[in-house]
């Protein structure tokens, strides 16, 4: 447990020292090195989406959740949007997977939008998971790449373990979050039951006007979180945010993508929120843990 | 390994430099098309502690002229702050009763690179400045054609008792390569009559990198129809551009029309200059858009012009029994302007156009707009009568009014001395048309109602009549006047 935290530390270290040797190089060159992603370690790509075919979303990779979740009540938050998988709503275009959300009445919901899942069709235990995208704008856009246990159908949720990725609340542009949810740190509740959350500030840049890398790297007793060629968060079971049992160790997760309006995350729309808002991923991609790191 | 990167890092460094001062060498030498000779610094700067170089302070005619200082106690940071005291109503060192100024650097300055004008700043209370921005320059730019060409300007920005800071976005940065307007505001009494003071520190330009998401606007984002006659004109009026900021908020300003581009579908029927004036050609109708920084505008107007239809000529009368101030068919007083463009609270544009051999006075953006007559002023004690002939084109709704007020200067024949008057009568919606010259006249005994803005209550004098003044309290956007004349 000791040796592995030593090794966690040195793990920190290792990407200041390349920041600040980049640092010195864009100095001397006057641009951007392509010696920027010094955060990740794996390179074995396990799973990768290019979204280089137009049309429907690859269907050996991506399947779809419908409607507004199975309790009726926005996905368990209270989200406002009818999910479809209609070429409106999620579409594959010049080398960008869109998801729309539409202001519109279908259905019960005034909204529409799309969730992708990768739930049995790709899953994997360790890695670098990581997507590059450029997010939507507005309060009530709620975008997220986020993961679940793959095992969540017979060991229910929060027990199952979520990774978000990345979440972005529409009217903070300039903040995105990565947290985990677990037995114990499941989400925001009387007893204060928060999940493990934490934010990035691009501070002079937004989500919503370019693209950026959005991206954990997973092992053994720890997540990894990274933007760019920032890492900004490590995770472990002895973080004072993890108030409950590590359940990351377990097996593996699978993805998903999804531009959820209104819910508990952002609360709904408000009358400056512009519809339709795009959300493109230019890619998804997938490494294989490699143990060194 | 990492020795050897670092080590190949300062080599990347030095040759990094060397090619720096390379192409700086080449630059010297070569005059090709890229060159640009007048080259404007870009010091962000305008007050952090003090004036920034080239800064200089000018307010308002008719403003407290004293009402900015420089305070070393009150400062959000540093050494200094700006203090601006907003007067009371009545305050003696004001004739006009409020608070103004622009800080320009005639010299330009390139904010090309910038996206906002930022400040920190608190006030004594919580209240909302009038008018706060930039690219005020007076109509002493150098580098402009018209006054203000690219005047920004944020209305009723809230402040309150905490230093907070505040963005300013510009609507496109590409413009302002040669920018004088560094700053202005304009503060007046709240509504009880009281003063306040507010402080701004850290006024500078920033590249925030968070200014996204433009939704430029005319007419305020509406589809408007209009008609106009041949030979008349029409400003674009409503021109707004709205960024979201970093806090999620969107921020509107208004945005002198030079930041768009103006299209007209037809233009053989109108035309649009660079500052927003519509020009109606001939008969037939167009479509009037824009767009900003190439992103569509929301808001359009759709013109129809239409044949133009002259006031009726007056009566031909002795020279004794009238004093024209403006009409082709007397001999007219002289006349100072036909426009008092009476910064900051008068938004009124227009003035005199000619169509065929008649003039006319056009004005758009209507709220307040005086004709001046002082040099000498007009003794108007043996008239009986002021007749005036007014065509508005737009609809008349059920709030619109016009007013017309005289102002006289008293004895000493010059505004001010506790000698003048004045006073008005008010045309409500139900005595006004639309599309039809509307033939008036008053007897000058009528003019009892309130004037200057609620400074006279009365003409009490005629004898030095200087001033004949049309507003719509921005009810009604344009109109077409002539034949103004005193009878009797």
């Amino acid at each position: 447990m000791k040796e592995g935290n030593k090794l966690k530390s040195q793990r920190l270290i290792q990407p200041i020292k390349h920041a600040l040797l980049g640092i010195v190089m864009i100095f001397g060159l006057g641009c951007a090195t392509e010696d920027t992603q010094t955060v990740v370690n794996f390179t074995q790509l396990t799973f990768a989406d290019e979204f280089d075919v137009d049309g429907p979303p690859n269907p050996g990779k991506w399947v779809y959740d419908i409607g507004i979740g199975p309790g009726n009540d926005g996905w368990g938050n209270g989200e406002l949007q009818y999910y479809t998988n209609r070429p409106e709503n999620v579409v594959v275009s010049n080398g960008y997977l869109i998801i729309t959300a539409i202001k519109e009445n279908f259905e019960t919901a005034g909204y529409t939008s799309a969730r992708l899942l990768t739930k049995g069709k790709f899953d994997q235990q360790y890695g670098r998971f990581e997507a590059r995208m450029r997010l939507p704008y507005g309060k009530g856009m709620w975008p997220a790449f986020w993961m679940l246990g793959a095992n969540i159908d017979t060991n229910p949720w929060p027990f199952c373990g979520e990774i978000d990725i990345m979440e972005n609340r529409g009217r903070t542009p300039s903040i995105v979050s990565g947290a985990l949810h677990g037995p114990g740190y499941w989400g925001a509740n009387p007893e204060g039951s928060n999940p493990a959350l934490k934010e990035y500030d691009f501070v002079n840049d937004r989500v919503d006007t370019g693209f950026h890398v959005y991206g954990i790297e997973w092992g053994p007793q720890y997540i990894n979180l990274y933007v760019d060629d920032v890492l900004y968060k490590q995770f472990t079971p002895e973080d004072e945010k993890v108030t409950g049992p590590w359940v990351f160790d377990q097996g593996p997760f699978f993805m998903l993508i999804n531009l959820a309006i209104g819910g508990n995350f952002d609360g709904p729309p408000n009358n400056e929120t512009v519809f339709p808002q795009t959300m493109l991923v230019d890619y998804v991609r997938v490494y294989k843990y490699n143990g060194l790191d | 390994m990492k020795n050897e990167k670092r080590i190949y890092s300062r080599l990347a460094l030095f040759l990094g430099l060397i090619i720096v001062v390379a192409v700086g060498c080449e630059r010297d030498y070569d005059f090709g098309d890229d060159a640009k000779f007048a080259k404007f610094g870009n010091n962000p700067e305008i007050f952090i502690d003090g004036f920034s170089g080239g800064l200089e302070y000018l307010p308002f005619g008719g403003s407290k002229f004293d009402a900015f200082s420089v305070d070393t106690d009150v400062k959000y940071k540093g050494e200094a702050a700006m203090r601006f005291d907003v007067p009371n109503a009545f305050d003696p060192s004001t004739t006009l009763g409020f608070a103004g100024a622009i800080f320009p650097d005639y010299g330009g300055r390139d904010l090309s690179g910038y996206d906002a004008l930022t400040f920190w700043a608190k006030a004594t209370k919580a209240e909302t400045i009038s008018e706060i921005g930039f690219g005020n320059d007076f109509g002493d730019s150098p580098y402009r054609e018209s006054t203000s060409k690219f005047l920004v300007t944020k209305q009723n920005l809230r402040i309150s008792t905490a230093w907070t800071k505040y963005i300013i976005p510009i609507p496109d940065p590409s413009k302002l390569f040669n920018e004088t307007g560094m700053f202005w505001y304009a503060e007046g009494p709240d509504e009880n009559g009281d003063g306040y003071t507010f402080w701004i520190d850290e006024l500078q330009f920033e590249k925030l990198g968070t200014i996204a998401q433009p939704q430029p606007a005319i007419f305020n984002g509406e589809d408007e129809t209009g008609v106009n006659l041949v030979g008349t004109e029409r400003q674009i009026s409503g021109t707004t551009q709205t960024f979201n900021l970093a806090n999620g908020q969107n921020e509107t300003v208004l945005a002198a029309p030079a930041y768009f581009d103006f299209n007209s579908s037809d233009t053989d029927v109108a035309t649009v200059t660079d500052n927003g004036l519509i020009q109606a050609i001939a008969e037939g109708a167009t479509e009037i858009t824009a767009t900003l920084g190439g992103v569509p505008a929301k808001g359009s107007l759709e013109l129809t012009v239409g044949e133009f239809s002259f006031a009726p000529t007056p009566p031909a009368r002795n020279a004794a029994d009238v004093i024209s101030i403006f009409s082709n068919a007397y001999n007219d007083v002289p006349v100072d302007f036909y426009n008092g463009f009476f910064e900051p609270f008068q938004t009124t544009t227009g003035g005199l156009i000619t169509i065929g051999d008649d003039d006319l006075l056009q004005y758009e953006e209507l709220n307040f707009v005086a004709t001046g007559f002082s040099n000498p002023t007009v003794d108007a004690t043996q008239m009986d009568f002021l007749h005036i002939d007014i065509r508005i084109d737009e609809a008349i709704d059920a709030g619109d009014i016009i007013r017309i007020e005289l102002v006289d200067f008293g004895p000493d024949g010059v505004f001010g001395g506790d000698n003048d008057s004045g006073g008005s009568i008010t045309l409500t919606s139900a005595d006004l048309g639309s599309a039809t010259w509307i033939s008036l006249d008053f007897p000058l005994d009528d003019f009892n109602g309130p004037a200057g803005g609620g400074a006279f209550n009365g003409l009490t004098n005629r004898a030095n009549v200087a001033q004949v003044v049309f507003a719509s309290d921005a009810t009604i956007d344009a109109i077409l006047v002539d034949n103004i004349y005193f009878y009797r």
